[in-house]
């Protein structure tokens, strides 16, 4: 249809970001629907009759979900199999939806006494206990039922020109900024076990203990680990649907025997899932996101991974084109650690155009707090984010910063120098020149070092001969060499500190702790506040998440809040306004109480401070400069100005109110110090005024002039045109703190004694 | 320095979990424990092997019946089991 008239709000609003987005209506049968399909089945479990010789642990699933074992494929018959706890499941498949649905909003319910029942729930049964969600309930559910009680984050640290030298620095800047992982990936495979060695010696500069990974092929990623290049992996897929599944060249029994194989090495791992991959994989069979996203759960708690990655991932912009699609990201967030799963919950794929809409989104995990708020928060810039984006990226820090300040929320972070940036970027990369150099790796130039120190992305590094680089990774992964090797040659050449926090990593995986569920390491603090190289790790076993309401869970610590204030471009309000304060003015003298005009003249009644402890206005005119302008307005008129100290007000109201009840006209002017300023007439409201300048910061000399014109022609009885003054909504904003100070400098100067007269030692040269 | 994490440690873990209620990750850290024994070239082939089409009925049996002989991986060789069951009925073999 041509519309024969456009609004012209409406070609506004199409310009806006958010209308870059793609919005469907939902398509069931495509598998273009978040939650509660029409397609997916009610849920439903049968078990083989009781025996008097079998126990619990004997009896079998012969119907779940509607569907007869017969017809199970093979994701249902590992769920049946693995996940279910068969002792609980006729009390919780008995139990209605709604009650476990309070139960898990209800902080007087602890999370195990929800969990214990939930392990017996098929996933149709999971979908319709969150179905009686709100987002705010599901919220305080998740902050409850995560399983570490401490939140934490994770990075991505890609570049795309693969250099060495900056996955390094950055690597050590994300470590410094707080997070507790970081990831990179390959933009060229044969390039990981160079890139997971970039990244391990730059976060262990920054700060011992950091987990690291390299996203790449499973077997890849499994050799790579096992040269101790990597702590976790996480890129571990599994999908809801059988089609996809096997499309994604796997099952529930390889993923479960490559986890079983990463736990014989001593390494962590997590799995990946998420609402919208079957759909983009083709593979919906026309149930909804949610529904395949409960499979996966249940597939990944059976296969005893300690967790999973989840919220929606690569998939994100998918969900978020349907209606409830943010929901229903949080929903599958929430059903994962209701199964007792380490959560990592997405925000990391660039999912929105718009920066309302993504840091909304946020909110619903960065309030209630997971145990990675981000998998993956992209440490680098977007356009060198290897995962494809990066939602929140490093032109984001401060803004991120700014939210943990605002709400008191712990997102994982915390604020750093410039100085502190520079000098750990400089340490990660002159570490991995130095392990690149005692491996008989292609050098790292001290000129790639120096770029890297300094650079935000890769456009800031010189050439690298990456052809080198290739054929050095792939002589690294065929040979025997390992981390041991690179710890060797940090220690030859004089980085102990290095060497010390990666010989530590590997006795921690000989130890085996950080494969509980949940585990982060953090440096083990001794009684009187040093730190020694060893590592404390948190998880469900040893931080347990306990919360059960108020002062109970995770409380952000004293230690911990002072941190997160500190922001570097934080100041002192107290020298805020020392710019404003100076000598006093030497051409004012008060010569007695005030008097009552009898002429025709203007008043100008001025603050306590003015031309006394204050000395120039907000917008940081001197205070004599916009008395002459004033007065030379009124003298152009041909009028005369007298001038007078209120000492019981700061209020500029009042201040034009005395003015104008001195004045023989009855026209007054009020001036604060900081510059606001108003016109008034005797016998008005005092609130009321004929006109205001409220604008301070926007007042220039040739406005104050024109104020002294208007009150003159006002005085004189004629019909006047009001100043157009300068609207700027920022300048509130801007100056907001400034204002505060210095009406109570104002207000400081207050004193019980009447207005008085002052002698203003200037002629207007009219 | 070995980095190898020991069967001992695996299984000490797995109690700890199975005692904290993470049952399914106790299995898997049990599994783990067995596979311990299993040199690195030869862990990555059978993974290789269980990945969907790449193995027959008998190949997969047989990967299973040396983890029990070779490596006394009971608890893992029971878990291939089950999946070659699973692989006939869904059509998951090599095709041959």
């Amino acid at each position: 249809m041509t519309r024969l008239t456009r609004s012209l709000r409406f070609q506004q609003l199409a310009e806006r970001d958010i209308n870059k987005e793609t919005f469907v209506e939902e398509w069931p049968d495509a598998g273009l629907i978040v939650a509660d399909g029409p397609n997916d089945p009610q849920p439903s479990l049968s078990l083989s009759p009781p025996t008097p010789t079998l126990s619990h642990a004997k009896r079998t699933v012969v119907e779940m979900d509607g569907k007869p074992r017969e017809q199970f494929d093979m994701i249902d018959t590992f769920i049946a199999d693995h996940c279910l706890d068969l002792r609980v499941a006729g009390e919780a498949m008995g139990a209605p939806s709604l009650q476990l649905a309070r139960m898990l909003a209800d902080i007087n319910v602890p999370a195990h006494e929800v969990r214990r029942l939930v392990l017996g729930c098929t996933p149709a049964k999971l979908c319709d206990i969150v179905r009686h969600m709100s987002v705010l309930e599901m919220m305080m559910g998740l902050a409850k039922m995560r399983v570490r009680r401490t939140p934490a984050n994770q990075a991505h640290v890609t570049n795309k020109r693969e250099n060495p030298a900056l996955l390094a620095a950055d690597a050590a800047e994300a470590a410094l900024r707080g997070f507790a992982e970081a990831e990179t990936t390959v933009g060229i495979a044969r390039m990981a076990p160079l890139n997971a060695l970039a990244i391990l010696v730059g976060t262990q500069t920054g700060r011992a203990g950091v987990l690291t990974q390299c996203a790449i092929e499973e077997s890849m990623g499994l050799r790579v680990a096992m040269k101790g290049l990597t702590s976790y992996a996480e890129t571990l897929s599994v999908y809801g649907t059988e089609r996809s599944f096997v499309d994604g060249d796997d099952t529930p029994w390889s993923k479960g025997f490559l986890a079983s194989a990463y736990a014989s090495r001593g390494i962590k791992i997590r799995f990946t899932s998420g609402t919208g991959s079957e759909a983009l994989m083709g593979s919906s069979e026309g149930k909804s996101m949610l529904y395949l996203e409960a499979r996966c759960l249940c597939v990944t708690r059976g296969a005893g991974s300690q967790g999973v990655q989840n919220g929606s991932i690569s998939c994100i912009a998918l969900p978020e084109s349907l209606p409830g699609g943010v929901r229903a990201v949080l929903a599958e967030n929430l059903i994962a650690s209701m199964l007792g799963l380490e959560v990592a919950s997405g925000n990391d794929a660039l999912a929105s155009h718009s920066a309302i809409r993504k840091s909304a989104k946020l909110m619903l995990q960065f309030i209630p707090g997971t145990d990675f708020i981000f998998s993956g928060y992209s440490a680098v810039p977007r356009r060198d984010n290897m995962f494809g984006g990066g939602n929140f990226d490093a032109e984001d820090f401060d803004d991120y910063n700014v939210l943990q300040r605002d709400m008191q929320v712990d997102g994982g972070l915390r604020p750093v120098t410039e100085d502190e940036v520079l000098a750990i970027r400089r340490k990660g990369a002159q570490t991995i020149q130095a392990a690149y150099a005692g491996m008989g790796f292609p050098a790292i130039r001290d000129d790639e070092v120096e770029a890297a120190v300094i650079a935000h992305g890769s456009d800031d590094m010189p050439a690298r001969d990456m052809v080198a680089d290739l054929a050095a990774a792939d002589g690294f992964l065929a040979g025997d060499k390992t981390i041991v090797d690179v710890i060797h040659a940090l220690r030859e050449r004089g980085f102990a500190q290095t060497a010390g926090a990666l010989d530590e990593m590997l006795r921690q995986r000989a130890l085996g702790d950080y494969l509980q569920p949940a585990a982060i390491f953090l440096p083990n603090l001794h009684a009187n506040g040093s730190e020694d190289e060893s590592l404390r790790v948190l998880s469900a076993i040893t931080d347990p998440n306990d919360y059960t309401g108020p002062g109970t869970g995770y409380r952000v610590s004293s230690q911990r809040w002072r941190e997160m204030q500190r922001l570097p471009q934080q100041h002192s309000p107290r020298d805020f306004i020392a710019d404003r304060t100076g000598q006093p003015l030497t051409n004012l003298h008060e010569v007695g109480e005030a008097r009552q005009g009898r002429f025709n003249e203007v008043i100008v009644a001025v603050g306590p401070a003015f031309g006394a402890s204050l000395v120039k206005t907000i917008n940081g005119l001197d205070h004599d400069a916009v008395l002459q302008a004033i007065f030379t307005g009124v003298a152009k008129e041909g009028m005369t100005a007298r001038l007078i100290k209120v000492y019981r007000t700061s209020d500029c109201a009042q201040l034009g109110f005395t003015a104008s009840s001195y004045s023989g006209s009855g026209i007054g002017v009020g001036l604060q110090s900081r510059g606001t300023a108003v016109i008034h007439r005797r016998g008005m409201p005092r609130l009321h005024n004929l006109e205001l300048f409220s604008f301070s910061p926007s007042m220039t000399l040739e406005l104050y002039e024109a104020l002294g014109r208007n009150a003159a022609r006002y005085a004189r009885g004629e019909v006047v045109k009001p100043v157009s003054v300068i609207v700027d909504n920022w300048a509130r904003l801007r100056l907001i703190v400034k204002t505060a100070l210095l009406h109570r400098h104002e207000t400081d100067a207050i004193r019980d004694k009447p207005a008085q007269e002052l002698f203003f030692d200037w002629e207007p040269d009219v | 320095m070995t980095f190898q994490i020991s069967p001992d440690t695996l299984r000490h873990q797995a109690e700890v979990a199975q005692g904290a209620g993470y049952t399914q990750l106790a299995e898997n850290l049990r599994r783990a424990a067995e596979l311990t024994a299993v040199p690195n070239e030869t862990l990555l082939k059978m993974y290789e092997l269980l990945r969907p089409g790449r193995s027959t009925q008998a190949e997969l049996l047989a990967m299973a019946d040396a983890l029990e002989r070779d490596y006394r991986a009971i608890e893992t060789a029971a878990f291939v089991r089950e999946a070659a069951a699973v692989y006939a009925k869904r059509n998951l073999f090599k095709r041959e």
